[in-house]
């Protein structure tokens, strides 16, 4: 569908470090499943008299995380107050990075190859969250503090598609580096989504709305093409777009105004008093470079696997991990046709959190599977009996003796197996009919050889024999 | 100091400085008194000296402890409304120390609300009294430590320090009081005022006594980032030359403090020092400078007294809006609200390059200008405020006046050098005269050993 006006987006992605402590205090920064309010230490209440203590490991994390989007890491940062009064705010006022943050410009690569550039990404603490009921609100302070890194693009997003796409890879790059558990649903990952529209060959960029607070690939997805339609309404209307926050409606599908540009606040920035500036060394900096990222499993594997299944097993980083691990082209694209057809299948998709079989276990069932000896559908059954527990550490070949799926080769015993298929009256009809020229029936005749193999026979070589027989 | 002992009971100690407490109760130094806790843990102490343990270097000496460090004694006010009613959950770190040397807290000190004062007449709980003249104030803000030091209640008191609020209450009541280097004494669980700018000091008698609390006292904290690795135990520096400023020679300064200065230079120009004469162009910017920063970072640091999650929440709040509004409109003094404001408007969008940036340039001017005098002296000798103890009331309706008495205090802390105030005299009406030696940065303990050489039988 072509488009009146051009859409420009950029993205803001609060992405929640996994430290194991908070970001200034030494209390537990994984909540999940915890009591309201029991991950707090005084920092984070906000007491009087309370100072800041800096993790390091946070400062060690976002130095990975800035060298995933092929940043460069600022040597010297600092650490600012940002202010405003909200109950999930303690102190009144978050600590973040607004002047000097540790993570300066660079880039990802979408998986069509787009650029989109980071203009800079800034350490901060969260807040924490309030529930809201009828005549009351609760504040649950345990996410008070968690490290984030927002990461914040350069206006290089043109569709829907690519706001969707530069999310999901933001957060396969976080999650591949290793600094955030890349939970959505529990909001490790949040995206502020900018977006403007204007005529194509206009000379600046439309007013913007901010749609605050997406939490999944597919909700930024359709915020935008909702944003697209409903700004291009106004404008097609002569209206003008009003720079604001809006918020986004999963259930309804639409933004609604939350907060206009006139109402918005002044945060009264100033640098953090309490906090010395954080000085890094380029040892430190290269010693903390991530492990490999999907740009680099693509260009590992992309000659072997085809894209469409690499870009959906590029959402389980463990497997293309093991790929990577396999080496052997051949052993990979088997692997990768086992991993996605049988692992990603829906019935199975349990077994992702369990560990992956060994690459030897793997290279093994391989090769059996290559020499005849397990018939695809054996290949299939060894492969699950990996993941049970019982055979975790067994090898391909024990856990075909154990199935009994072990393939029959053997021609002299084939043979005798065909011979009684063949003597069997009710195969009489299908023998005359082949003989009589009706080929079909040789499938029926190999399924009485499977069947009287009790499906250990090679097919393929059950035919060679049959086809022989009946000349 | 007089310290517990087979001979002398904490007990004793303990009850005699209560007693002195009430007897001086007019003063209002005190905001609570901690009788109960000081007797029992003065009772612990002497029964572990009976069962011959070791109970520290400050066994059963009783200590006032300025009301905005928290303790688990006892509530910390910051003698204000918004926090009457708090009781810290931990100790701060300071406490912690000297407590742990067996010091016994035996009550809490009036200051200004907030330490936002010169006078402690910003106090909640009403103005402390000047230790030598009842109709005149403290000083300010720890006014309440001052006076408990000397009236002779405790051996020492706590204070802080974020534009002379240690020194020139000590000079208004004749006592030692230092300022040390910024980051030397950890700032953990201390109600914040300006936190570039705050120190943790003391209050003492004699130098010695300094020397010993300091180097107690003293020490990097990994609960404050900004502690300095620790360095009390150096050796202190000799002092030849002593620089004094020639900018603040004018008649804007009291005649009775420039004569107790020139005394004080003849005397050490008797002793054979060199005595040096400096010109500190910058430092009149400081108080400007002072009065952007300072409450920049006071409206920051009491954003989190927002009447949700302790102090003083406002009866009548009926919606989020009015519980920060109502909460803090009725919790603050005035005096909090104008430095709040100030602090607001020079941090707005728009007026932050104007005024905070070029504060912060100015600053760095200042502390530079410091470095420099430090090349041509090792300490400068200087007064602490214009003036001796004003009345009461003189010049509280006059915040510009009141922002005027912190003129030689503020450029010290904006440099972050140390700075001891010392006795200087009295006037004929007497009140107390105070000087303060100020010296590069850790140089404190060098400060505290040099001003033996200031004093003299008739004070």
């Amino acid at each position: 569908m072509s488009k009146k006006y051009e859409i420009t987006i950029g993205i803001e992605c609060h992405v929640q470090l996994a430290t194991k402590t908070k970001l200034f205090s030494e209390v537990d920064n994984d909540a999940r499943g915890k009591d309201p309010n029991t991950c707090v230490s005084p920092v984070d209440y906000a007491l009087p008299g309370m100072l800041p203590r800096l993790n390091k490991e946070a400062i060690r994390m976002a130095v990975v995380a800035g060298q995933a989007l092929n940043s460069e890491i600022n040597l010297s940062s600092r650490f600012d107050r940002k202010h405003y009064y909200y109950p999930d705010l303690p102190k009144g006022y978050q600590i973040s990075q607004l002047y000097h943050p540790i993570i300066g410009a660079g880039y990802i690569e979408l998986p069509d190859g787009t650029r989109i550039r980071i203009e800079h990404a800034h350490l901060e603490e969260d807040a924490g969250k309030l529930s809201h009921y009828d005549t009351y609100s609760l504040v649950d302070l345990n996410r008070a503090g968690t490290p984030l890194i927002e990461i914040v693009s350069m206006p290089d997003i043109h569709s829907a598609k690519h706001a969707h796409d530069y999310c999901k890879e933001l957060w396969r790059i976080m999650t591949f580096a290793g600094v955030c558990y890349g939970d959505l649903y529990n909001g490790n990952m949040r995206f502020d989504v900018n977006i403007s529209l204007a005529l194509p060959g206009a000379e600046k960029l439309g007013t913007r709305a901010e749609i605050k607070n997406l939490n999944s690939f597919r909700s930024v997805e359709r915020a935008v093409e909702y944003e697209y339609e409903r700004q291009s309404k106004l404008l097609d209307a002569g209206e003008r777009v009003v720079q604001e926050t809006r918020g986004w409606n999963d259930a309804t599908g639409k933004t609604t105004s939350q907060r206009s540009k006139e109402e918005a606040q002044d945060y009264r920035y100033m640098p953090e008093p309490d906090i010395p500036p954080i000085n890094l060394t380029k040892e430190f900096v290269e010693a903390n470079k991530p492990g490999l990222l999907p740009a680099d499993y693509r260009e590992k594997l992309g000659g072997t696997i085809s894209s469409d299944i690499l870009e959906i097993l590029l959402d389980y980083q463990p497997l293309v991990a093991k790929l990577v691990e396999l080496e052997d082209k051949n052993a990979i694209k088997k692997v990768s046709n086992l991993f996605s057809s049988v692992l990603l299948a829906e019935e199975n998709t349990s077994l992702l959190n369990d560990e992956l079989p060994s690459a030897t276990q793997l290279k093994d069932l391989v090769a059996m599977s290559e020499n005849q000896e397990l018939s695809s559908t054996g290949t299939k059954e060894v492969f699950i009996k990996f993941f049970d527990p019982e055979m975790h550490f067994k090898d391909a070949k024990t856990i075909a003796k154990e199935l009994n799926v072990l393939q029959e080769n053997d021609t002299g015993a084939l043979e005798a197996i065909v011979d009684k298929v063949l003597a069997d009256p009710a195969t009489k009809k299908a023998q005359e009919d082949y003989k009589a020229g009706q080929e079909k029936v040789l499938g029926f005749l190999v399924g009485q050889v499977m069947k009287e193999s009790h499906g250990k026979a090679n097919p393929s070589a059950a035919q060679t024999i049959l086809k022989e027989k009946l000349k | 100091m007089k310290i517990a002992s087979k001979t002398v009971s904490a007990v004793s100690l303990v009850k005699e400085a209560l007693e002195k407490a009430k007897k001086y109760a007019e003063y209002n130094v005190f905001v609570s008194l901690n009788e109960e806790e000081a007797l029992k843990k003065a009772e612990e102490i002497d029964a572990r000296i009976a069962k011959g343990e070791n109970v520290g270097r400050l066994a059963g000496v009783p200590y006032a402890l300025k009301d905005n460090f928290l303790s688990e004694e006892g509530n910390t006010t910051a003698s204000s409304k918004i926090l009457e009613p708090f009781h810290a959950p931990i100790t701060s770190t300071a406490v912690s120390k000297i407590e742990a040397e067996g010091a016994i807290m035996i009550g809490r000190t009036n200051l200004d609300s907030f330490a936002h004062g010169s006078s402690t007449e910003n106090s909640y709980f009403g103005p402390t009294l000047n230790s030598h003249d009842k109709t005149r104030v403290a000083g300010g803000s720890s006014g309440g430590s001052a006076v408990a030091v000397a009236l002779d209640i405790v051996e020492f008191a706590t204070g802080t320090d974020t534009g002379g609020s240690i020194r020139q209450p000590a000079s208004f009541n004749g006592v030692y009081g230092l300022k040390p280097t910024y980051g030397t004494i950890s700032r953990y669980g201390v109600v914040a005022m300006a936190s570039s700018t705050d120190v943790v000091g003391f209050f003492t008698k004699t130098p010695d006594d300094m020397n010993l609390l300091m180097s107690i006292a003293a020490g990097q904290d990994s609960k404050d980032m900004t502690t300095l690795p620790d360095f009390y135990d150096e050796e202190p520096k000799t002092i030849k030359r002593i620089g004094v400023i020639k900018d603040f020679d004018n008649d804007a300064v009291d005649q009775d403090i420039r004569d107790a200065l020139a005394h004080k230079v003849e005397l050490l120009k008797s002793k054979g020092y060199e005595i040096v004469e400096l010109e500190m162009p910058t430092l009149k910017y400081a108080l400007a400078v002072y009065y952007i920063v300072v409450p920049a970072e006071v409206s920051s640091n009491l954003s989190r007294h927002d009447g949700i999650r302790y102090g003083y929440r406002s009866e009548d709040a009926k919606s989020l809006g009015e519980v920060y509004g109502k909460s803090r409109n009725e919790g603050f003094m005035p005096e909090n609200k104008r430095r709040i404001m100030i602090g607001n408007f020079v941090l707005s969008s728009g007026f932050y390059d104007a005024y905070y940036l070029k504060a912060q340039k100015a600053r760095t001017k200042i502390i530079e200008e410091y470095n420099k005098a430090f090349e041509k002296c090792d300490c400068i000798l200087t007064p602490v405020s214009p003036n001796p103890a004003f009345h009461l009331g003189e010049k509280v309706n006059d915040p510009v006046a009141m922002y005027l008495e912190d003129v030689m205090s503020v450029p010290i802390n904006l440099a972050g050098v140390p700075s001891l105030a010392v006795p200087a005299g009295e006037t004929a009406d007497g009140l107390s005269l105070g000087l303060q030696i100020v010296g590069p940065r850790r140089s404190d303990k060098t400060l505290i050993e040099f001003s033996k050489e200031l004093e003299e039988a008739n004070e």
